[in-house]
């Protein structure tokens, strides 16, 4: 399937999924989804398309938390697909990938404590980076995180 | 064996060199491995918040300091993010400026890992004869960058410096030193029958394991999973150059090593050829990029170890808003829970080892603890020494 083909044939697969659809340039391509729709899409690109997962980013932003999963075509001519979901920080939730994608098991652990998203039916949600004691209620990547509160404990304790 | 005979081996954590620092768990029943389980964020630097308050020119700095091994795979992916950002296209000198540069590292990382995994297993002589070849190679670096490590040769946009016309015969000299020194290793390797006793039939990643859990690299290559950013989505002068993709079937420790050191000769291959090409092509190494604009961009670039990935995203101001950075032993490291279980504890180093992820400094913190008991019995030195000692069995086996 050449270059061309594989982007067409998402569209029209997808197109009662997809919210808006972004092309930055001709290999590097973005697309909203509502989150719900997360499995369906992913595993629609994970085992029928066969792309390649490379990985997830979250971002804190004023209308919640965007995450953007990166998948990776690399026989078709390297496209880079985005699918971007948004998260709402009331309900800070969204269905794992886990189940499907091995790889996705660390960066879905990540993205869980550096932001505080909820990875439903995750098989293993342990924390991957930070400390034992790290306070559960601190999103080191919100924006409106401040660390004073971590630091001043470590003082005293001194 | 029943279940309270089960020994917890813990490896790590502290490993300082590496941007992952790792502790591994390995569960044991008697000499099996019948479990592992991966800690990671020993060494956690906030890499990625410290980028948002970078602007677009410091960030190429703080992203070289990820790693001292690979440090120019991430300034080569987050240049090309930062350029499919801004949409702006390199001059062509400095697309072979980068790819020699990227190249040259990946023969450095590559004869490192090899004297690593000959130390592993009680090769000794392999260790100290490698690590000798490999340093003209850093000499080279030395030579065109100013620096054996942490060259500071990418900006968005092009590349700092310029390789002078008088270097070039220089450079080509010394490749042609090292061709024939690392074709001398690759054959004795691949003729050693203790080495193919020792590594084949072990640690074995199945092509179906390599897509489950989205390997690069070398790791996905020896598994038959034909991948590589530099052919797949050609950057910097990949596209414009000869070469071809190293790829094995067997998915064993031995596969993983002949990827490697095969891959020398391509990347030998592409800097020969890039070194004819900056004689002829002359003019800019670099374009000015005036601003960034709002948007997102997505850079990758094939590090020696794999796919490292740079997303940017930027609102018009002076820092970018976000970063995400994925190294390529991020998605490698999970596939020893596919591979190690199964193995005896003295294959376990060298297959942990086997995906490259820096392990050497985890070593002197590996230590077998007893459950019942919880006294240690067996230190990161002795377990080296047990995997050097089957070595060394096999060996008088063999009549070597």
């Amino acid at each position: 399937m050449n270059k061309k083909d594989i982007v067409v044939q998402i569209k029209e697969d997808l197109k009662d999924k997809i919210i808006f659809w972004e092309e930055r340039s001709s290999k590097r391509h973005y697309f909203m989804i509502n989150k719900d729709d997360i499995v369906f899409v992913a595993r629609y690109l994970f085992e029928k398309r066969r792309a390649r997962f490379i990985t997830a980013s979250g971002i804190d932003t004023p209308r919640g938390i965007e995450i953007l999963y990166h998948f990776s075509f690399d026989k078709e001519g390297g496209e880079i697909v985005t699918v971007k979901v948004l998260v709402s920080k009331q309900e800070c939730k969204i269905e794992s990938l886990t189940p499907f994608i091995t790889g996705a098991t660390f960066i879905e652990r990540e993205i869980q404590e550096l932001l505080g998203v909820k990875f439903l039916n995750h098989p293993d949600p342990r924390p991957l980076l930070t400390s034992e004691d790290w306070p559960e209620d601190k999103f080191p990547l919100r924006i409106d995180y401040r660390d004073a509160d971590f630091t001043n404990k470590v003082d005293e304790e001194k | 064996m029943s279940q309270n005979r089960k020994t917890i081996i813990p490896i790590g954590p502290y490993h300082p060199l590496q941007e992952e620092p790792e502790f591994f768990e390995l569960s044991v029943e008697g000499e099996k491995v019948s479990d592992i389980d991966i800690h990671i964020g020993y060494n956690h630097r906030a890499i990625e918040q410290i980028a948002q308050r970078m602007t677009w020119d410091q960030l190429i700095f703080l992203v070289e300091r990820i790693c001292g091994i690979c440090s120019t795979s991430h300034p080569i992916a987050n240049c090309n993010a930062q350029e499919d950002l801004a949409g702006v296209e390199i001059p062509e000198r400095a697309k072979y400026i980068r790819s020699i540069v990227g190249e040259l590292e990946r023969i450095h990382s590559h004869l490192l890992w090899a004297g690593l995994a000959g130390h592993f297993i009680g090769y000794d002589t392999l260790w100290m004869w490698i690590w000798k070849y490999r340093e003209p190679v850093l000499e080279i670096f030395e030579k065109i960058t100013g620096n054996r490590n942490h060259y500071a040769m990418m900006k968005p946009g092009g590349v700092r410096r310029d390789i002078k016309e008088e270097d070039i015969p220089y450079l080509k000299k010394v490749l042609d030193e090292a061709e024939r020194k690392i074709d001398m290793i690759t054959k004795a390797v691949l003729d050693d029958p203790v080495l193919a006793a020792r590594l084949k039939g072990v640690g074995v990643l199945t092509k179906e394991d390599a897509i489950k859990y989205c390997t690069t690299g070398p790791v996905a290559r020896a598994s038959g999973v034909a991948i590589d950013v530099r052919r797949d989505d050609p950057y910097a002068a990949y596209g414009l150059v000869e070469w071809n993709v190293i790829t094995q079937e067997e998915g064993d420790v031995f596969a993983k090593t002949v990827v490697r050191l095969l891959e020398c000769f391509e990347s030998i291959k592409i800097i020969r050829q890039c070194l004819e090409k900056l004689k002829k092509v002359k003019g800019e190494i670099a374009v000015k990029i005036k601003e960034m604009p709002p948007g997102e961009g997505k850079g990758r670039h094939e590090a020696p170890r794999g796919e490292t990935f740079h997303y940017v995203r930027s609102d018009g101001s002076n820092n970018p808003v976000r970063v995400k950075v994925r190294a390529p032993t991020y998605v490698n490291l999970p596939t020893c829970k596919a591979t190690v279980p199964g193995e005896s504890i003295a294959d376990a180093a060298i297959i942990l080892a086997s995906i490259d992820p820096c392990y050497c400094c985890t070593d002197r913190m590996m230590r077998v603890v007893n459950k019942k008991s919880g006294k240690i019995e067996l230190d990161g030195s002795k377990l080296i020494k047990l995997s050097q000692e089957k070595t060394g069995r096999l060996r008088r086996e063999f009549g070597i």
